[in-house]
């Protein structure tokens, strides 16, 4: 132990820096990986468990009596690993392998600037949240380069609902941000956290009530989940976008991308209008190990979002498209705008939170 | 030295995916490769500190430009050979601007350092890094007072940019059935509905 | 600044790296038993017509270019709402202007019939 602790203190400092950092950003690919597995699992136990049915109940850790159902998507990764990859004879080869790394890069590359706690983040790039913004608008090359490159109808299809649908929530999304910005007065993400800090009525959920709302909404949309999931529309279009992947390409194209997007969803949720990594006993309970910002916190507030996401799909019927186009441009934009306006009166007029 | 490095890849990267814009068959292809050219642009601006502009970069052309760009070149079927054809006819003006943009970008690059007059030279970079926050507050605060009018133009422009789309791409179609919301949702019960109350039929 | 960076490059680094394993993974452990009819493209039980890559409706160009200016506008509000507290009310009040000119345009869109999708 010694010895090797003697070896690495002769690596030269810069080095041990880079060495850190790559151990840290494996670290959190990891956890994130194992989010989306567990996230698999709560989504079919949850969805279960409201319709009155037991949820995956046999796939044990070796064998053991208790926690049944626990080990089910280990199990569903070696079984997709080792199903054949269908490359379709009329597809673009090349892009139709491109298009799940396409998908996924930014899907993980955006966890970067996440504050995970009050000392750990990353990259604390001063314009964090415009960096946020950039890569989610990056998610929709992956769906339309897989829709095109299967050189399927249903895929095709797809991919262009998915692309129009994306395009008129990404909107509605920079809106809602642009009034944390105006609360916050910062890009930089933990300052947006800190910024929340002194208590639950100060968190941004408050003076921002609509705007948090339909972030939330449209980040549903986003990552094309029910009630907004007409990209995949398995009763219409078989699967959309990607009908024609399996195996691994389906598991890098379609599983991992679009749960990672989601607990990212639920991420920034709580970290621009929850407080993040804050304490809601702060202002109750000052000093005590109750008010501590830690990830803990963090963590409960993503659990809650995602338990919305899953909540929303057993409970609400598919929209129409036609709907979701509307609810999109005719009622979210003009919204986020409206209260963009009132937000202007609060900082003219030094009301709330912007009272000198 | 580090930044040396990824200048020069990018740098590389960049140049490259330019010709592959240019030279690649498939037009999808072209596509993917002007992406990629924005994405290192991105990555060069970003390695002079221009923050904000780097990542709008990102955002507005390969969010949101190359998405248009895509849509129009997936679904239009392009004659690979009637292009081929424009080309040579093409090549003359093409070499002509190519041309001009060389001129332009000697002449700011060679000629400025020469720095003839005053006024010539090369703007610095230190002031903005001495303001304290950061690049996009800097940038805020020079836009919305100092630059009021080209920012306003900009609005105009923007609202140009809209009709002109709607003009120009907008065909109603006859016929079509749509629903009112408004009008589905102040419907009431004593519009739709109406209860007739039939007195019961005798037996025989 | 710069320094801050390094991770995000990384993390790109690492990103593509998973991707092109998990792909090669499933392409050594998978079988590969390719025939004719499970190459051809998903149709409901019969014989493609014709080719998929079929024209769309304008209405979706329509719909992107509407996207890339509410967009642009969008990376013009960010230094705005960035800098609030230092432009004071003669920057609030220009970019109201400057929304309410684009507003305008909205409400044209809507009157137009540019937002219905049916």
């Amino acid at each position: 132990m010694n010895e090797a602790l003697g070896y690495w203190d002769a690596v030269p400092a810069n080095l041990q820096d880079l060495v850190i950092l790559v151990l840290q950003i494996l670290g959190v690919t990891v956890a994130v990986i194992l989010s989306v597995a567990f996230m698999t699992l709560a989504e079919r136990k949850v969805i279960g468990w409201i319709q009155v049915r037991h949820g995956p109940n046999q796939i044990r850790i070796f064998g053991l009596p208790f926690l049944k159902g626990v080990a089910q998507p280990f199990a569903d990764v070696i079984k997709l690993l080792l199903k054949e990859i269908v490359v379709p004879a009329n597809a673009d080869r090349f892009l139709f392998l491109v298009a799940p790394l396409i998908a996924l890069v930014p899907a993980l590359a955006t966890w970067a600037v996440v504050p995970f706690s009050p000392d750990f983040v990353l990259a604390d790039i001063d314009a964090g949240l415009l960096y946020v913004l950039a890569l989610t608008s990056l998610g929709v090359y992956g769906i339309i380069l897989a829709g095109w490159a299967a050189n399927s109808k249903y895929a095709l299809l797809g991919a262009m609902r998915s692309a129009a649908q994306i395009v008129a929530y990404e909107i509605a999304m920079g809106f809602a941000l642009v009034g944390v910005l105006m609360a916050a007065g910062s890009l930089n993400l933990t300052e947006i956290v800190k910024s929340q800090s002194g208590g639950v009525l100060e968190w941004h959920w408050l003076w921002l009530f609509p705007l948090m709302v339909i972030y939330f909404i449209s980040g549903i949309a986003e990552t094309n989940r029910a009630p907004f999931d007409v990209a995949e529309g398995e009763s219409e279009i078989v699967a959309g976008f990607h009908v024609e992947y399996s195996g691994a390409t389906f598991a890098t194209l379609f599983a991992l991308p679009e749960y990672a997007n989601m607990i990212l969803v639920a991420t920034l949720s709580a970290v621009f209008f929850l407080g993040g990594w804050l304490s809601p006993f702060e202002g109750i309970a000052p000093g005590t190990l109750l008010a501590e910002p830690s990830f803990v916190w963090l963590f409960l507030k993503i659990v809650f979002f995602l338990f919305l996401f899953l909540w929303f799909r057993a409970t609400f019927p598919r929209y129409r498209y036609d709907q979701i186009m509307r609810l999109g441009w005719k009622v979210f934009i003009p919204l986020t705008l409206v209260w963009i306006f009132v937000l202007a009166a609060f900082v003219h007029f030094e009301i709330g939170p912007w009272a000198a | 030295m580090l930044i040396t490095i990824l200048f020069y890849t990018f740098a590389a990267v960049l140049v490259g995916a330019a010709l592959g814009v240019v030279l690649s068959r498939n037009t999808v292809h072209s596509a993917l490769f002007l992406v990629l050219a924005f994405f290192t642009s991105a990555a060069l601006w970003l390695l002079l500190e221009a923050e904000f502009l780097g990542i709008v970069l990102v955002l507005v052309y390969v969010g949101a430009v190359m998405v248009l760009f895509l849509f129009v070149v997936m679904m239009l079927d392009i004659n690979v050979a009637q292009l081929r054809e424009g080309l040579t006819r093409y090549a003359p003006l093409g070499a002509l601007v190519a041309l001009m943009v060389i001129v332009q970008i000697v002449y700011v690059t060679w000629v400025r350092r020469l720095g003839l007059t005053a006024d010539m030279a090369f703007p610095s970079a230190e002031p903005l890094r001495g303001t304290q926050g950061s690049n996009t507050e800097a940038l805020g605060a020079l836009l919305y007072d100092d630059y009021v009018l080209p920012f306003q133009l900009a609005a105009v422009v923007l609202l140009v940019a809209i009709v002109a789309a709607i003009v120009l791409t907008m065909r109603s179609r006859p016929g079509l059935k749509q629903q009112d919301v408004a009008k589905q949702v102040a419907v009431r019960k004593e519009d739709r509905v109406r209860l007739v109350k039939l007195p019961a039929e005798k037996g025989p | 600044m710069l320094a801050e960076y390094l991770p995000i490059l990384i993390f790109l680094g690492v990103g593509t790296g998973l991707g092109l394993v998990l792909i090669a993974l499933g392409f050594l452990l998978g079988p590969r038993r390719p025939d004719a009819e499970k190459l051809s493209p998903y149709e409901c039980g019969f014989e493609a017509f014709e080719d998929s890559r079929m024209k769309f409706d304008v209405r979706y160009y329509l719909v992107a270019i509407l996207f890339i200016l509410f967009d642009l506008e969008i990376a013009f509000l960010f230094p705005w709402a960035v800098s609030l507290d230092e432009i004071g009310t003669f920057g609030l009040v220009s970019m109201l202007v400057f929304l309410a000119i684009l507003v305008v345009g909205f409400i044209y869109e809507w009157k137009k019939g540019a937002l219905e999708w049916d």
